[in-house]
């Protein structure tokens, strides 16, 4: 087969296929754990990813009350005023994240780790598979 | 020469057409089997996938990596049929996992406050059971009430529609906490036998 291509010819064609081929990977249906908080009230204007929150992780270690209580986190995605300058003067994640309790601000892409353009969101939740069913193949 | 070439690029063309189209039947039959058995439901094998196959990391970051999976963590879990597929408050209470009270203070534990709510409700389900026991161990009482509960018999009306929109239990239900698809774990007292004779 290689006899009909010319090299370049081929390297068009090989990049047409890998484009379909990543084009169909990045399409697919997203299953992130039930909870995960995505959170870009600020992230995409400002040229970060959108921070994922995982919420399985922290209940392993901390009780609702902690976070919905002590430190005031509504309980709603979006809902928390949540910027850099509040985390790195200890409100918010800034309350355990600031190199006692947990690492610190510098692990940026640790939390800002979300695709660019995925919106705030609390994944898996009803309200949002009764507005936009999730479509499975 | 002019002949050969231009043979060579309508060949280059007929191979390109032959090339996608198979890449994308390939594709397409692997994605849209119509009859695919359980259209509906993600298989077992692919439940907790890892961050970066989950759809919302994105793999091109470098902390996607470093995030555990959660596979790895549930595997020593209780296991449930919805939500992250780990029943949380067996977890609790089989010390599988010790979640803190107080961020600073490992030591510290909850006021667990052991009352049970019946609420009857209307048709043919079971009337709800809201134990306070099993929320008051991992919430402070300020979380629901007075915004989300006002705390007196009878004041809350609360609907399966309020729920599935988020409000009352919805508000954590359905969120975080087990879904409503868990009809029976919030259904769970049988209502009493009502005669159908005259």
């Amino acid at each position: 087969m290689n006899q009909f291509l010319p090299p370049r010819q081929r390297a068009v064609l090989t990049a047409l296929v890998l484009f379909f081929v990543a084009g169909d990977w990045l399409g697919q249906s997203t299953q992130a754990e039930y909870g995960d908080v995505v959170i870009n009230n600020y992230s995409d204007d400002a040229g970060m990813r959108p921070v994922v929150f995982p919420h399985w992780f922290h209940r392993i270690r901390y009780r609702c009350k902690v976070c919905h209580g002590d430190l005031g986190f509504e309980f709603k995605a979006g809902g928390n005023d949540i910027n850099m300058l509040k985390i790195i003067d200890g409100e918010y994640c800034g309350a355990c994240h600031n190199g006692e309790h947990a690492w610190a601000v510098e692990n940026c892409d640790v939390c800002h780790s979300a695709k660019p353009g995925t919106p705030t969101q609390v994944h898996e939740s009803t309200l949002q598979k009764l507005i936009a069913p999730v479509d499975r193949p | 020469m002019k002949y050969s070439r231009s043979l060579q690029l309508i060949q280059l063309g007929v191979l390109g057409a032959l090339l996608m189209g198979v890449a994308l039947a390939a594709l397409s039959a692997e994605k849209k089997d119509p009859n695919k058995f359980n259209r509906l439901m993600t298989p077992i094998s692919e439940r907790n996938p890892p961050p970066a196959e989950d759809g919302i990391h994105d793999p091109e970051s470098f902390g996607t990596e470093l995030l555990q999976t959660p596979r790895a963590s549930f595997s020593v879990l209780p296991r449930s049929p919805s939500g992250n597929y780990v029943n949380w408050t067996k977890a609790l209470d089989d010390g599988a996992i010790e979640p803190r009270y107080h961020r600073d203070d490992a030591d510290a534990g909850p006021v667990v406050m052991d009352l049970n709510i019946v609420r009857e409700v209307k048709g043919s389900m079971p009337n709800v059971v809201y134990p306070h026991k099993q929320h008051t161990e991992w919430l402070d009482c300020s979380n629901c009430h007075p915004a989300l509960f006002i705390p007196q018999k009878g004041a809350n009306q609360i609907s399966m529609a309020q729920i599935l929109l988020g409000e009352a239990c919805g508000a954590c239900h359905g969120k975080v906490a087990f879904p409503v698809s868990e009809c029976r774990r919030c259904h769970s007292q049988p209502k009493l036998e009502v005669s159908k004779t005259e």
